[in-house]
């Protein structure tokens, strides 16, 4: 989770915090950095540069022709080209400042929505049940945004830097009673960036963690829509949203207020620079310690630092909000319980044998979902897990292919715990058709090869057992056609049946179905089933089953009842012994009898 | 906020075929104002004080003017020179506080604006019908209220603050200039002119470049959300690296349409600043021929070279801005875009609401087909009388759900009508259609927070006890009490703290506890086990006997338990009737049966 620690009363500061975001960037980018800021360098020397050119014309040229009455038409073209010549340099700085701050800025964007989706397919599925997915979206998006915002002015803010330094000199040398002006107002800018900084960075953590909040209300609400809509509760859906947008309109209205009244001082400021030049200068002036061009080119510089200087504020204006976006990217990144991998193989052409141990897990602590449960599956059988909702079926599914790691007890593939086996092994033995069916927006085939080499026989052979060959030969291109967003263009049945392609393409050697064919007509289902028991002769298959087709496809049936193992044998004898599982399976008849039993009651009584 | 369209128009009285394209930009800006009335509020009070912030910059051209005129005479006038300089340093902090409290105004209106602006994207999103949320990206759907309109915002305040100030700077400025020089005024003009045309070509450059940014954002983040949803079957089949590939792919395309749009920006921004340093060269050049002829004295020419400061900086932000307002119409687009697609499924104006009570229900020869694609169910006419229990059964694809969601009305029939207690559903107000008819879709959609809340999701105002005692009717208190913290249990995201049976579970329970007249069944216990979707079976039968109930199944348990049975087949309604007349007919029904008993069946 995101750290929702208040607004840290940072001592170590934001500041700090910040520009060691900043270091990290140039560390990553130290060349393009490099060239960044020399290119701004370059139009910070320049700036400078263009008021030393507009000084000395006004002094050289301008002045004296006013005196003289006449001009010299070289001197005249030669300062025009001092003056355009420096623009030029100073444009080629700025744009290889813009240019290649983007680039850097980018880059690192890049970099780091790399990195976190990595740690996404990296942690362990325990820590994506514990997180909303509005919020690792917002962590993907807008923080990565967030962290890497100051970059885009920060080539700027150092070019300021030596433009003010060059600034500095140039005042120094014309007039160190000038200077001291300059030296007084320059810091005074520095000190207020500091102070506006500091008031800013709480309001601007509240408002990038509200606009999480808004991000994963619309996210939530739109996933929902249908019960939204059945249910006619749009009105109130939009209330709560509503809600949280006022929220964050009053946060960004609060930041709005610290920049709005920081905005116009730090502008006043050089101004009243300018102001304080003259009225020094023209006391210098009559002392005769200055010229006319030199009091020019010092309140010229003035004005052209105005709107520069102003990137510095930007830069630490950006400062909290990238700490922020920082922080809970690196949240993410820090996050730890991934998945460790052994060494051992799974690699075998036979199918497996499973067992589990004394298999407990809960996903919250001190709620066992599962507890204690310990069985074998031999090599080559079929198991169907059966349990009334909530006994940890899927869960228990999950356990097995590895999807979470057991808190206790171990699971084991051919006597090899699975926690023991290298990365990719389980998942190449395995194959998982989970209940909830997830394609990719990807075309047929891609959902169903996932990017491996398989050739399109073997692909239609898979879709023939899955009884899915029919409506996807149907489908306007066949296997190239694309799915869309989580397949949202075919029907459930139509997913459950390409997932369950996806699955028995493979030939794994242990095939888990966890209610797999829920959405598909009995018929389809029964024809798949059949398929399976002969196509499926080289896997292991645990089925997760209500249905008494199902059931009677497996050799032996392991009944869960509230997370524990109550029987475990074949159907007839669990049926004869095992009371819970006798109501489960047998249902329907006893519901069809009563209810035969009632109408035939109703027929004697009338 | 009018400055904003004033600076389109602006640069959009150039040549035909630009028209248009400006055109496009200034109706998506003016639309989008006018969907938030509260930028408006006030604007005149923030112009005034944008005027009065803009006069005050004027301070420090005329001050050295003042100071180089004065002070350069045979006999400097230093008291007037001080009082001069502390008279513009009062002027300069009153500018400051015109500036803030303006600044003040902007963000309370925009704020205001852009939370109205989100609400009613969310609000229309909702409206749109099932077939257009389908058709859509989700992750795209939420970025129209979030991050598009975040867009906006930056503009509004940043780049919409400038454009008023800076237009008014662009005026004070020339107006000014002219009356130090008009020539040089004059010549200034020229020189920028050509720049002025040149904007718009660039600001295009810019706006497609940007779009192309957004759009591979879009893709950045359904693969991203792809990563977290789908996040159990990736592990399943360990296609970590190959989803990891997927979305690098995305994000370098991101990352070069990013670096493309600013190389363009970074080309065009600079040119003013050439511009600028020919104009000021110019001016120094014309400005002495002038000054010898003496038609301008020296402080007037220093001044006027001051005065382009001023006059550029407008130009240069307009650059800026105008990229900022291009990312702004992006974002507007966007949001326009959701709320432009009409609902096709509408809330009537001044729908009927009807009584509640038995309800009858009755489809006149109902088609309805896809848009774009072939009819998927035909000629549907049937009548469900009150209080009955109707089974609809068919194989997958055979119109069993399109039906459903005709009569809940998530769409509506592209042929004939249906009818409730005959009226027209269309007719039908929506709050009125949804206290009615309530359907339960297989996917029992849950939302993040306790059981008890989920279960009153559709009348809030249900004590803690109805919904208690909803859950003991349903018989599930046995199963409420085997939670960790009964009806308090978090549910987690989506209900994923709980197992699809469930999740199903509750969704039945939230709509039973919406007491509806009719209640729809969508597969909606697909994911229960057998004993279990018996009892609740039973208990609804005992508790909907004054309602209808339609029930889509294709555990035929419910077609038994039916009072009449409706069979589809390709779209049409080939059987229908109680189950044990039915049953003895050959045909689609019989078979259906035979299979489903052969399914369930020890024996």
């Amino acid at each position: 989770m995101p750290s929702n620690d208040p607004p840290a009363r940072p001592k170590k500061s934001v500041m700090a915090r910040g520009l060691r975001v900043i270091g990290t960037a140039i560390r990553a980018e130290p060349r393009i950095f490099t060239s960044a800021v020399l290119a701004s360098a370059v139009y910070g020397v320049m700036t400078v540069g263009s008021s030393w050119a507009l000084g000395r014309a006004t002094d050289d040229v301008v002045l004296p022709a006013f005196r003289d009455g006449r001009f010299h038409t070289g001197a005249l073209v030669g300062a025009a080209l001092l003056i355009v010549g420096v623009a030029v340099l100073k444009a080629a700085g700025i744009m290889g400042r813009r240019i290649l701050a983007g680039v850097m800025q980018y880059r690192m964007q890049a970099r780091s929505r790399r990195a976190v989706t990595r740690q996404y397919l990296r942690l362990p599925l325990a820590w994506h049940h514990r997180h909303p997915t509005g919020q690792l979206l917002s962590n993907a998006n807008s923080d990565v945004e967030a962290a890497w915002a100051p970059l885009a002015p920060l080539p700027m803010a150092v070019g300021v830097v030596v433009m003010l330094v060059t600034a500095a000199g140039a005042i120094l040398l014309i007039d160190p009673v000038l200077a001291i002006v300059g030296f007084l107002i320059f810091p005074a800018i520095a000190v207020l960036n500091l102070i506006y900084q500091r008031k800013l960075s709480p309001l601007a953590m509240r408002a990038q963690q509200l606009r999480a909040e808004v991000s994963e209300v619309a996210h939530e609400s739109f996933d929902g829509a249908l019960v939204v809509k059945t249910l006619g509760r749009e009105d109130a859906e939009a209330r709560r949203f509503q809600a949280r947008a006022d929220q964050l309109r009053d946060a960004n209205v609060g930041v709005g207020r610290v920049r709005g009244l920081f905005d116009p001082l730090l502008e006043a400021l050089p101004t009243i620079g300018v102001l304080a030049v003259l009225l020094v200068g023209a006391t210098r002036l009559e002392a005769g310690d200055v010229v006319a061009g030199d009091l020019i080119q010092v309140a010229y510089l003035f004005t052209l630092l105005a709107f520069p200087i102003r990137a510095l504020g930007w830069v630490l204006a950006e400062l909290p909000r990238s700490v922020v976006g920082w922080t809970r990217v690196q949240d993410v990144l820090d996050a730890t319980g991934s998945m460790e991998y052994g060494t051992a193989s799974l690699a075998a052409d036979t199918p497996a044998g499973v067992r589990a141990d004394g298999v407990t897990y809960g996903y919250l602590p001190g709620t066992a979902v599962l507890s204690d449960v310990s069985f074998a599956v031999e090599p080559g059988r079929t198991v169907a897990v059966v349990g009334p909702t909530g006994s940890g079926k899927s869960t228990l599914t999950l356990l097995l292919g590895r999807l979470i790691d057991p808190g206790e007890g171990a699971v084991r593939v051919d006597g090899t715990d699975v926690r023991e086996v290298a990365r990719g092994g389980v998942s190449d033995a395995v194959a998982l058709v989970l209940q909830q069916t997830f394609l990719f927006d990807d075309t047929v085939r891609g959902n169903i090869t996932l990017g491996h080499d398989i050739p399109d026989e073997t692909v239609w052979a898979a879709l023939r057992l899955a009884q899915a060959d029919g409506f996807v030969s149907a489908l306007p291109s066949g296997l190239d056609t694309r799915v869309g967003e989580r397949g949202t263009t075919l029907s459930g049945g139509q997913r459950q049946r390409i997932a369950l392609a996806r699955a028995v393409v493979r030939k794994p050697r242990l095939l888990i179905l966890d209610d797999a064919t829920s959405s598909v007509d009995p018929q389809v289902e029964k024809r798949i089933l059949h398929g399976l028991r002969e196509g499926a002769a080289g896997s292991t298959v645990i089925v997760v089953a209500y249905r008494m087709a199902t059931i009677a496809l497996a050799d032996e049936v392991v009944y869960l009842e509230h997370g524990k193992v109550v029987d475990q044998g074949p159907h007839e004898l669990l049926l004869a012994r095992c009371e819970g599982y006798r109501a489960l399976v047998t249902a329907y008849e006893r519901e069809e009898a009563e209810r035969a039993a009632l109408d035939t009651d109703e027929e004697i009584v009338a | 906020m009018t400055a904003v369209t004033e600076e389109t128009t602006a640069t959009g009285e150039r040549p035909g075929g630009l028209q248009a394209a400006e055109r496009t930009a200034l109706e998506t800006v003016r639309h989008g104002l006018s969907l938030s009335p509260e930028f408006r509020r006030g604007l005149t009070g923030t112009l005034c004080l944008a005027v009065l912030a803009t006069v005050g910059k004027v301070i420090v051209p005329v001050a050295v003017q003042q100071v180089i005129d004065r002070g350069l005479g045979d006999t400097p006038d230093l008291p007037f020179i001080r009082n001069a300089t502390l008279l513009c340093a009062v002027a300069v902090l009153l500018t400051a506080l015109c500036g803030y409290l303006m600044n003040v105004r902007l963000y309370k209106s925009t704020e205001a604006g852009l939370a109205t602006l989100r609400g009613k994207g969310f609000r229309h999103v909702h409206d749109l019908s099932v077939l257009t949320q389908n058709t859509e990206r989700r992750g795209a759907l939420v970025s129209r209220v979030t991050s598009d309109v975040d867009q906006i915002s930056t503009f509004m305040q940043w780049g919409g603050l400038l454009v008023i100030v800076s237009l008014g700077q662009l005026i004070v400025a020339t107006v000014l200039m002219a009356v130090y020089s008009w020539q040089l005024t004059l010549l200034v003009w020229v020189c920028f002119l050509p720049l002025v045309i040149a904007l718009p070509r660039f600001q295009r450059l810019v706006s497609r470049a940007y779009i192309r940014v957004r759009e591979r954002t879009g893709d950045v983040l359904s693969g991203v959300s792809e990563a977290v949803v789908g996040s159990a079957v990736i592990r399943a089949y360990g296609s970590e690296d190959r989803t990891s590939t997927r979305i690098d792919a995305a994000v370098e395309e991101q990352r070069k349409a990013q670096t493309r749009a600013q190389q363009i920006i970074g080309f065009t921004f600079p040119i003013t600043e050439l511009v600028a340093s020919i104009a000021i060269a110019g001016v120094v050049v014309a400005g002495v021929a002038l000054g010898v002829s003496g038609s301008i004295s020296p402080g007037r020419l220093i001044a006027f070279l001051f005065l382009i400061t001023l006059f550029i900086s407008p130009l240069q932000t307009a650059t800026e801005v105008l990229n900022e307002a291009q990312n702004a119409i992006a974002g507007w687009r966007r949001i326009l875009g959701v709320l432009d697609t009409p609902a096709d499924v509408a809330d009537p104006e001044n729908g009927v609401t009807l009584p509640r009570g038995p309800i009858s229900v009755e489809f006149e020869n109902v088609g309805f087909a896809y848009p774009g694609g072939a009819p998927v169910l035909h000629d549907v006419a049937v009548e469900l009388a009150p209080r009955t229990r109707v089974a609809v059964v068919g194989e997958t694809g055979s119109g069993k759900t399109t039906f459903a969601k005709l009569l809940t009305r998530l769409m509506d029939p592209t042929s004939g009508r249906i009818l409730v207690d005959g009226v027209d559903l269309r007719n039908v107000r929506f709050s009125s259609l949804r206290e009615r008819i309530v359907m339960v879709p297989q996917d029992g959609f849950l939302f993040d927070s306790s059981l008890a809340d989920n279960i009153r999701f559709g009348r809030p105002s249900a004590t803690l006890d109805d919904v208690r005692r909803a859950v003991t009717e349903l018989g599930l208190s046995d199963w409420v009490e085997g939670l960790p913290a009964g009806l308090d249990t978090q549910v987690g995201q989506r209900g994923e703290s709980l197992s699809a049976g469930e999740r199903q579970l509750v969704a039945l329970a939230r709509a039973y506890l919406a007491d509806p007249d009719l209640l729809l069944l969508d597969e909606a216990t697909s994911a229960v086990d057998p004993a279990t979707e018996v009892r609740l079976a039973r208990a609804l039968d005992g508790v909907t006997r004054g309602r209808t109930a339609v029930s889509i199944a294709h555990r035929l348990s419910t077609a038994q338990a039916a009072d009449e049975v409706l069979v589809f087949e390709h779209g049409r309604i080939v059987q229908r009737g109680p189950h044990a007349v039915l049953v003895e007919e050959p045909g689609v029904y019989a078979d259906l049966y035979a299979s489903w008993t052969s399914a369930t069946h020890s024996s």
